[in-house]
């Protein structure tokens, strides 16, 4: 079985204020997580915020360092020392999709130039080539090439930026999507298009995905693992559907119980 | 925060979802007060250039008319005490301080800038350094040290050598915020993007940072020029600078060394004093022009 | 009861003039929780601030009227022109973030003592309020602090306290838990629900969370393009919906210990700037037909309380195929 995700040890630390009298926040504290599979798999992260699940994706992205400990991701270091920042490499084995999608491009360059550098960039392709790369990774997230080239930010939808981001993701056929709360900016009406491309591109193109989120019903939808973090910990981690049906920790239970959902009511509503 | 949260502004915005990109069409950039501040110096721009060489002659050339000539067809405002032709002199001078003006803007704007941008997006140490540099540039009083540089080499240097000095003391402020900025910028998800995308430091600040610091940039450069040619004007007056290079400085010095006021001649103190305000009506009409159209835009978005 | 009829909300821009609320008539019951769902775009935004009073150019209240049903203090009735008078004292508001709300340089005591009370013995009502807060779970101390010392959850407690402190007849929650973790959402919630049972007020709520209305509203307003499209009792509009477009939506989020498929609704809604005929949801819709893109479907009653705009209101989505609606 490979080890798709690996954390030892992983701490985080932030020093708000100066010497004397900062306070120290403990972001990610001692956090170990191992996953393992044969086939490409859907890990959710899912917690509040302050749980510590942004700071662990930006961790792995290498876009925060961590105080100490160290990740893998299928056994290339990715996190921790001698992690070197953003290697060639690392950019072909871990990519993101970020939360706000109107953010994720430069209002004054067309989305379509983002792809196209990541396919000849990352990705290695030949310049002649990259077009092609770009329409395949449009065509899997639904996107046809010529309806995105050109445009700007302003011209999308945001359910539409975010799949051109997942799509230019895909490109360099990385090991792990670390997707931050992707679907949060999105109407709720459009983001199982989102969520179940997740799955889709799990199944056919065998992408593996890191899914952060605050949303507990999505995350059990469509992950095969679920971790569960409070204040930096994980406090509970397993197979999605076991996690969620027999929660074994208290918060976790306390997550599920306080979930609004629509299937049955917290209390009767007092007739009008 | 979903995209549910949306305000009446950002829905209307939202529907621009159909225009061309960002740059649709450059009319949304001519406001009233834009459009009459470019007309302004278009026509001081283009007239303190071409028409100097319809001059009759050199106005710069001492003794060329007689003295305290009165306004008439053919000297507009008469002629000043050195013999000289008022209303050509004042056309050369205004085109001087305009060069000067330029060539100083462009000399702020590029090093100031590149600084900023540099330091904002890199920081560490570099930043650290850089802005030390910076600040203390900017601590530097820049007229009294002018003042002493002007006395030390009166009249021995050229008018490069003050575009030069002036550029020196005008950088540091708009490095400053341009570095600011900078930070700001950083921290937004779309640089992020261009990284794992593949692209190196230097082609994120050109390509993802500079964009948006460009707006500012047009703004600083603009009100530079005014800057330049205020500091130059302020060194003439006092006798500091080359005045016998016609600038609008160096007019109101001589104007004023020969007591025009008190004899009674005001063309010569008139002349400039008009030009130069126009000057820099047109200056500022511009600058705020842009300001709000680019605030407007960014109001819209 | 307060009648919305034909209430139409226009913004004016330098491109035009578009209708954020667009011809919207619905009544809300007294001593209801009525919930306000749509996605972003659709108006419902828009339609609070209107119902709040807050029109201030661009905006402006272009046609119908919102009869409040409810007096003043020296007994006159309420109206749209009126309505501003009576903040904080017959209708308030319950703001998304209580950090933008709140002033973070006073003490929250002088804001109490801020308000258009009746007492004018300012002792008296910081007592009141001191005892209030103790009630919505507040530590008294609470009063004394500034925000910035609270945490999310007791500064969204602390607005519900301004909020109802006066006793309105009618408050309006615009996101009012959507800052906040899901546990602490669930406590206000639970005490907003308790509140309203006690003063017996109505609530007029938005949330993008479906679950949210679920638990807590009676009767559901789902808009869409600056149109009403349905609006029923809860219970109804999420066991039975009638329009196309709520039925997809309802369809399309996911829950705990549900495995069946969810799709997402493909498409977007119609620009307000475009030319607009027909019913706005035509072009995503399923069971769309010519007579749904020329003839704008009537909010009409199709079962008791229960109205929907749709021509085919109530009938069956034929089944769903390889993830798209046919």
């Amino acid at each position: 079985m490979a080890v798709i995700l690996k954390t030892q040890d992983l701490n985080k630390v932030y020093r708000l204020g100066g010497f004397i009298r900062g306070t120290r926040i403990q972001a990610l504290d001692n956090v170990n997580l191992s996953v393992e599979s044969d086939r490409p798999v859907i890990i959710a992260v899912v917690g509040e915020s302050g749980s510590g699940k942004t700071t662990l994706a930006k961790t792995l992205l290498r876009l925060e360092i961590p105080t100490s400990g160290s990740a893998t991701v299928y056994d290339k270091l990715v996190a921790g020392k001698g992690a070197e920042h953003l290697h060639k490499s690392f950019l072909r084995l871990v990519q993101p999709i970020f939360q706000n999608p109107f953010e994720a491009f430069s209002r004054y360059r067309p989305v379509d130039s983002y792809l196209r550098e990541t396919a000849i960039r990352v990705a290695g392709h030949d310049p002649s080539q990259a077009q092609d790369a770009v329409a395949n990774a449009l065509e899997s997230v639904g996107l046809e090439y010529r309806d995105v080239v050109g445009k700007y930010t302003n011209q999308f939808s945001g359910g539409e930026l975010q799949r051109v981001s997942v799509a230019r993701a895909l490109i360099p056929e990385p090991s792990l999507i670390i997707a931050d709360e992707p679907v949060s900016m999105i109407d709720a009406s459009r983001r199982m298009i989102i969520i179940n491309l997740f799955r889709k591109l799990r199944d056919e193109a065998g992408r593996s995905f890191l899914y952060i989120t605050h949303d507990l019903a999505t995350a059990y939808y469509i992950s095969d693992f679920i971790a569960v973090m409070k204040k930096g910990k994980v406090v509970e981690f397993g197979e999605a559907q076991k996690v969620m049906s027999d929660p074994q920790h208290d918060y976790t239970k306390l997550l599920l119980d306080s979930i609004p959902t629509i299937r049955s009511r917290w209390r009767t509503r007092s007739a009008a | 925060m979903t995209s549910e949260k949306v305000s009446a502004s950002e829905m209307v915005a939202g529907s621009h979802k159909n225009d061309v990109g960002w740059t649709k069409s450059i009319l949304w950039l001519f406001n009233l007060r834009l459009s009459i501040g470019l007309i302004i110096l278009l026509v001081m721009g283009l007239g303190s250039f071409i028409l100097p060489n319809f001059a009759p002659a050199d106005p710069s050339v001492q003794g060329t008319y007689t003295r305290y000539l009165p306004p008439s067809a053919e000297h507009f405002f008469g002629t000043n005490a050195l013999g000289q032709d008022i209303f050509w002199f004042v056309v050369e001078s205004v085109r001087n301080s305009l060069t000067l003006g330029v060539v100083v803007a462009f000399g702020v704007v590029i090093i100031s800038t590149t600084v900023g941008l540099g330091a904002g997006y890199i920081g560490g140490r570099f930043e650290r350094i850089t802005m030390l540099f910076v600040d203390t540039f900017i601590t530097i009083p820049l007229l009294p040290v002018l003042i002493i540089l002007g006395a030390l080499i009166r009249g021995n240097t050229s008018f490069l050598v003050v575009g030069v000095i002036i550029i020196l003391f005008g950088w540091a402020w708009n490095a400053r915020t341009v570095r600011s900025m900078a930070l700001t910028l950083r921290e937004r998800e779309f640089i992020n993007m261009a990284r794992f995308s593949g692209s190196n430091t230097a082609e994120i600040i050109l390509r993802e940072v500079f964009p948006y610091v460009a707006a500012y940039t047009l703004v600083g450069f603009i009100n530079t020029i005014l800057f330049a040619i205020n500091t130059e004007a302020a060194l003439a007056v006092i006798g500091l600078s080359k005045i016998e290079v016609p600038t609008l400085g160096s007019i109101i010095f001589w104007a004023l060394n020969y007591n025009a006021l008190f004899t009674g001649h005001y063309g010569w103190l008139v002349a400039p004093i008009v030009a130069t305000i126009a000057l820099f009506l047109g200056l500022f009409l511009t600058s705020t022009g842009f300001n709000a159209a680019f605030a407007e835009r960014r109001g819209v978005q | 009861m307060i009648r919305i009829s034909d209430l139409v909300i226009s913004y004016r821009t330098g491109r035009g003039t578009i209708n954020a609320v667009d011809g919207l008539s619905i009544g809300i019951p007294d001593g209801c929780i009525v919930g306000v769902a749509g996605e972003s775009g659709c108006g419902k935004s828009t339609l609070m601030k209107a119902v709040y009073g807050d029109i201030v150019s661009p905006m402006s209240l272009t046609g119908g009227s919102i009869d409040y049903g409810f007096s003043d203090r020296n007994g006159k009735p309420v109206t749209s022109a009126t309505v501003t008078r009576q903040w904080f004292r017959t209708l308030s508001y319950i703001p998304q973030s209580s950090m933008n709300s709140l002033n973070p340089v006073i003490r929250i005591r002088e804001q109490f003592i801020d308000f258009p009370g009746i007492d004018s013995n300012k002792k008296r009502v910081l007592e009141q309020a001191r005892e209030y807060i103790q009630k919505l779970g507040l530590p008294v101390e609470a009063i004394d602090s500034y925000p910035h010392q609270l945490s999310g959850g007791m500064r969204q407690r602390m607005m519900i306290a301004l909020a109802t402190f006066f006793q309105p007849q009618l408050i309006i929650a615009d996101e009012p838990t959507t800052a906040l973790d899901v546990v602490v959402q669930k406590e206000i919630l639970l005490l907003l629900m308790e509140l309203q049972e006690q003063m017996g007020n109505s609530i007029l709520i938005v949330s993008h969370d479906m679950g949210v209305h679920y638990q807590v509203t009676k009767r559901m307003l789902i808009m869409y393009a600056a149109k009403a499209v349905e609006y029923g009792d809860t219970d109804s509009v999420f066991n039975k919906p009638l329009h196309p477009y709520t039925r997809m939506l309802i369809g399309s989020l996911p829950t705990i210990g549900d495995d069946r498929a969810r799709h997402g609704i493909p498409g977007s809604p119609p620009s307000l700037w475009g030319d607009l005929h027909g019913c706005r949801f035509a072009d995503r819709c399923p069971l769309a037909t010519e007579r749904c893109r020329n003839e704008e479907p009537p909010l009409v009653e199709h079962k008791p309380e229960h109205f929907a705009a749709c021509h085919f209101a109530g009938q069956e989505l034929t089944k769903m195929e390889g993830g798209k609606w046919q």
